[in-house]
């Protein structure tokens, strides 16, 4: 295999023709593949086999993390640190400490989100190969791409290349590393 | 995903759809995108962008002097402590509640219409947001200090206490602000990486690629980009109830009359929602008709606006006749008197022509010909944001200004300070909104794409 090949990359332009291409090559045993389209597809990530998002379970790590941490606080400074009376009211006022807990809940389980998605996602990634095919830049506009990468071990230039063609793409090009 | 062709390509000439006949990916990209990067700034958005920027100015000129003499130069006395000042910050964080509304509540709710409205709704949900931040901030008297109403260990051993609402709308608002930051940036990223691809000058290429993180679309971090969406959404939901929820706390946990009101919470959640409609109808009217967007912001999105401005109407209406019925049943005296006071005592016009703006003016909207119709719709949603103003300051001057004492009573005169504020956040909101326009997508252009027919292939339903 050529050094420097990242992949290689099929361009289509119908998003039907792209999830029916995407299932063909998860079916020939191809598993490092990554397709792009403009805008998110339920059937594309179905096609290449994804499996559900961990995102969701970290949210509630996150908000779990926000509610323990925003109800101690406020126990924490109202009954030990500073106990202070007010208005009569009990030092562990709990119905009072709810709607803080509740923001700091909400808080941390959305920084979570954020941060964790663009983590799972590898974000922010300043270079990829990707964007060295020429047309990649439609890919954000109304094109559909299905990269299978070098590095999987079914890879072979000539077969994937001609594998691909098979699948009726507008082009197949070379991914420099 | 069936009923979402459906909706995107109706029999030619109905009124309903969502989205101009003969759109496809490019050409929803391109027109978008185009308004940002290729159309000439239309001459009408530096006229606007100047009267904007100079009430700005004023807004930093009266802050200045707010600054140098003190809060005496509002108009806010004893016992008319909350004036305007707090007036202008709830009616500022209501209009930001449609935004949330738009963008979460209604993507929970699968309502496909909101997708070429929410991204400016989202950002005006944040510019109002700012705005609002700016009155409490200032009506501490020494805002250099705004940073003890935090929680943080300090040298002076205090800790802010947490039993009071006033704390709560800290975390509630600050909560607010950051969630909505979030929202709007996630959705922005795969727009982002659009304009980068599309810009032609170097610079911005830069500038947009940067923002955009290196977003390529992949299918495995639209995976995680849906997911991470979806609960930001649902996180968001509670959210925006809880801080209208709050801030009306801050009146209902007060014994004043007029204020101790268990219907309050409900109440100021109906009427955020129903003037942050009016606000997205004021600015998405203007927004089509200048950049030619009646593509995509159609009838049907007004048509549905005017439907929930008449229902959260409705909700506004019945928390006016539920205090004053309060008021009777209650057999309190000082209820009734603070009613009775509200209706015909000094500020008697501000309640009527609350009545005639919130409760009278909408229901207009029943008839279909006046709801179809766009420079009716605009004059409402004006009538309406001037409504929401007033109901704010019938809540908070009326029921402080004759109090339990008659010899506490007092009336309250904004000064030629507290106007200069006011209009100089809607200064403040104008600039922020005419940059965003120019600069950013003003409709998120990947949201578009997903309800164009045949999107989503019919094989990869299941």
């Amino acid at each position: 295999m050529r050094p420097g090949l990242y992949g290689l990359m099929a361009e289509f332009s119908d998003p039907r023709e792209v999830v029916a291409a995407a299932r063909k090559v998860h079916e020939a045993g191809y598993r490092k593949v990554d397709a792009f389209s403009p805008y998110p597809m339920e059937g594309l990530s179905e096609a290449l086999g994804l499996h559900r998002s961990r995102l969701p379970l970290l949210v509630l790590v996150g908000g779990v993390v926000g509610l323990v941490a925003g109800y101690g606080l406020e126990y924490w400074a109202s009954v030990i640190e500073y106990p202070m009376n007010i208005g009569g009211k009990p030092f562990h006022s709990w119905p009072a400490f709810i709607p803080p807990a509740f923001e700091t809940t909400i808080l941390v389980a959305a920084l979570t989100a954020v941060l964790g998605m663009l983590a799972l996602n590898g974000l922010p990634e300043p270079y990829h190969p990707v964007f060295n095919v020429p047309t990649f830049a439609l890919a954000t506009k109304d094109r559909f791409f299905i990269c299978i990468e070098a590095n999987d071990p079914k890879f072979d230039p000539d077969q994937t290349w001609s594998f691909l063609l098979t699948l009726g793409p507008r082009v197949v090009s070379e991914v420099e590393q | 995903m069936a009923d979402l062709a459906k909706d995107a390509t109706p029999p030619a000439a109905s009124p309903g759809y969502l989205v101009g006949p003969g759109h496809d990916f490019a050409s929803v990209t391109e027109k978008i995108s185009s308004i940002v990067l290729q159309r000439k700034t239309p001459w009408g958005w530096f006229v606007g962008f100047t009267i904007s920027f100079l009430l700005l100015q004023g807004l930093l000129v009266a802050t200045a002097f707010l600054l140098f003499k003190g809060i005496g130069v509002w108009g806010i006395t004893i016992p008319i402590a909350w004036g305007m000042d707090i007036i202008n910050f709830v009616w500022w964080i209501g209009i930001g509640h449609a935004g949330t509304l738009i963008s979460a509540i209604l993507l929970l709710l699968r309502q496909e219409w909101r997708t070429s409205i929410n991204r400016f709704a989202e950002a005006m949900t944040l510019f109002a947001v700012s705005c609002a931040a700016y009155y409490p901030v200032f009506h501490l008297g020494r805002p250099w200090l705004a940073y003890w109403l935090f929680p943080y260990p300090n040298t002076m051993g205090l800790w802010p206490n947490f039993r009071s609402p006033l704390i709560w709308d800290v975390f509630a608002v600050s909560t607010y602000a950051t969630v909505s930051a979030l929202f709007w940036f996630v959705g922005l990223i795969p727009d982002l990486a659009t304009l980068r691809d599309r810009a032609k000058s170097q610079p911005w290429k830069v500038v947009y690629g940067i923002l955009a993180m290196g977003w390529r679309g992949s299918a495995r971090h639209w995976h995680n980009y849906e997911a991470a969406y979806l609960l930001l959404a649902g996180l968001a939901t509670p959210l925006v109830i809880s801080v209208h929820t709050v801030v009306s706390l801050d009146f209902a946990v007060g014994i004043i009359p007029g204020w101790h009101a268990t219907i309050f919470p409900p109440y100021f959640v109906a009427g955020a929602i129903y003037a942050g409609f009016a606000m997205v109808l004021t600015l998405a009217i203007p927004l089509r008709k200048f950049y030619g967007l009646e593509d995509f912001i159609t009838m049907r999105h007004l048509e549905n606006m005017a439907k929930v401005m008449l229902a959260t109407g409705l909700i506004v209406a019945y928390g006016y006749m539920m205090e004053a019925f309060m008021a009777w049943y209650s057999a309190n005296s000082y209820e009734r008197f603070m009613i009775w006071n509200r209706m015909t005592g000094p500020y008697w016009k501000a309640y009527w022509a609350l009545i005639f703006c919130n409760v009278i003016a909408p229901n207009t909207l029943w008839v279909k010909n006046l709801r179809t119709s766009v420079p009716y719709l605009f004059v409402i949603s004006l009538v309406v944001s001037v409504g929401m103003w007033l109901e704010r300051f019938v809540i908070i001057v009326t029921s402080l200004h004759r109090d339990f004492l008659p010899s506490s009573w007092g009336l309250y005169s904004p000064t030629f300070f507290d106007w200069s504020a006011f209009i100089g956040t809607l200064g403040l909101f104008a600039t922020l909104l005419f940059l965003f326009v120019r600069f950013l997508p003003a409709i998120s252009i990947f949201e578009m794409r997903t309800i164009l027919p045949g999107a989503e292939p019919e094989e990869a339903k299941r």
